[in-house]
């Protein structure tokens, strides 16, 4: 038996269905699954371009937190984070989630201030947030070097002890098989080439690799492909697709029980179960679908890897690869209507759309059930027109 | 890593040059008499294809000049480098 259909039943196409969900990663699925669980919508088909939560759901570093600063995304960060304190139970799988504590740290008095007026924003959101101080800092994770003299010195750090990590994997197989065994079909192995279109250029379904899907609502939740799709139908998006590189090293004792990140010297990392320090990047500069980045940026990373944890300096590394992560110019996610009937979108969740797994899936579920969700309200795309940008460009803890 | 033909001084290393997006993007003729929606389409809205896409590139440890590229993102390879008061290859 194929080890994977333990988990979620295969299916064959239908003709139509009431949704169709464009994008078998942990957004998709985590989607047809709270519109199966929330909204009695089991009409759903998944279809998915290669295999199951095989692109960005496999290369993220799995970090999950939600202090970020502005009220927007506070309400969906940690709606999500709350989700996901619950998720295990709900889905009866064992998602080695794991609130281990996530630490952003502050290297000069602009980072020491705007770290401060999150922690506060945080608080006065319901998020827990604390400042540390440099000893506060050794404390919590004895490795990192907190020492004055060096050319980033640590001047404090926030602390998310909700934060921590989850298996991503699990995670796409949890919410796939929970989403199957309400009656989703998920159809691996399917790329759309087009759109059925209707009266007055309604979308009205999908054209696959695997035939034509018609559906009722059709919704794209395809990341770094997203304005690909797109462009079939004349939409034109604030998107940019970059390569966002990551990394782990050989496997090593526990050395790190906690998640590091740093804005300034663009570093974040953690240690899997298994012993790997797990390492993410900034992205590259420049535009690319290619899966992968220029290896400088790994240099640079390691760089500042390096300085912070001088332990680290034997450490080799196993292997990189790239995400292709779509990013908004206010680095915010689009989850809304589009200007054309038929069709939602999803998209622009950048760097960070990991930890936002099931609550990007609860709020575009309600959105497509119901047509409107007070938690994706403010993510529309005619943000773009009103100037009604959440600018988490910095803000959000980290560099994107 | 990316080898970068600057049109003045040749193949050079990517870490060389910064990277300056969509190319052939026009500052409107009459900004006063722009719609939200014209407004959002020239600050925001972008071209992003899987293939060839024509960008701009800065060579900022170089000559410090801009010029653009036609290069294909699906594969990152550059298909042509140009100045900017040439017109793209076809």
């Amino acid at each position: 038996m194929d080890e994977r259909t333990k988990y979620w039943r295969p299916a064959e196409p239908k003709p139509s269905y009431e949704v169709v969900i464009v994008g078998g990663g942990g957004h998709g699925l985590s989607t047809a699954y709270y519109l199966a669980k929330n909204h009695g919508i089991t009409d759903v088909c998944v279809v998915e371009k290669g295999w199951l939560a095989g692109g960005n759901m496999a290369r993220n570093t799995t970090i999950i937190r939600s202090n970020y600063l502005w009220d927007e995304s506070a309400a969906i960060y940690e709606h999500s984070l709350k989700l996901w304190e619950g998720l295990e139970e709900e889905l009866g799988a064992d998602l080695q989630f794991s609130q281990r504590g996530v630490m952003n740290l502050a290297h000069d008095l602009g980072d020491v201030r705007s770290s401060v007026r999150r922690v506060e924003a945080n608080r006065l959101n319901g998020v827990d947030a604390e400042w540390l101080t440099p000893e506060d800092v050794q404390a919590f994770c004895p490795i990192v070097n907190v020492s004055p003299d060096v050319r980033y010195p640590v001047l404090g750090a926030t602390l998310q002890r909700r934060g921590g990590v989850a298996r991503h994997d699990k995670v796409a197989w949890g919410y796939a098989t929970a989403a199957s065994n309400l009656g989703v079909d998920i159809v691996e192995h399917s790329e759309v080439t087009g759109f059925v279109r209707g009266t007055g250029g309604r979308v009205e379904g999908v054209e696959t690799t695997r035939g034509t899907i018609r559906a009722n609502r059709t919704a794209l939740v395809a990341a770094g492909h997203t304005s690909v799709l797109a462009a079939m139908v004349g939409l034109r998006l604030p998107l940019q697709s970059h390569p966002l590189q990551a990394l782990v090293s050989a496997l090593y004792e526990p050395i790190l029980d906690c998640v590091v990140m740093s804005n300034a010297v663009h570093v974040y990392v953690s240690q899997a179960d298994k012993g790997e320090l797990v390492m993410g990047a900034g992205i590259d500069a420049y535009n690319g679908y290619a899966q992968r980045g220029s290896f400088h940026v790994i240099e640079h990373q390691m760089a500042a890897a390096l300085e912070l944890f001088p332990i680290f300096e034997y450490a080799s590394l196993l292997r990189t690869w790239a995400g292709i992560v779509d990013v908004c110019p206010d680095a915010s996610p689009i989850v809304g209507p589009t200007p054309i009937d038929g069709l939602f979108l999803n998209c622009g969740w950048g760097t960070g759309g990991f930890k936002a797994t099931p609550g990007s899936g609860w709020a575009f579920a309600e959105l497509i059930a119901t047509g409107a969700s007070e938690l994706a309200r403010p993510y529309g795309l005619e943000r773009f027109m009103t100037g009604a940008l959440i600018d988490e460009h910095g803000a959000a803890a980290v560099a994107h | 890593m990316l080898l970068v033909r600057c049109p003045w001084c040749g193949p050079r290393d990517e870490i060389e040059f910064r990277y300056g997006g969509q190319a052939g993007l026009t500052y409107p003729a009459d900004p006063e008499a722009l719609s939200d929606e014209e407004w959002a389409d020239y600050l925001f809205m972008r071209d992003n294809p899987k293939g060839p896409f024509r960008e701009r590139w800065f060579h900022a440890a170089g000559c410090r000049r801009w010029f653009n590229a036609v290069r294909d993102t699906g594969t990152h390879r550059f298909v042509a480098t140009y100045r900017l008061d040439e017109e793209p290859p076809v």
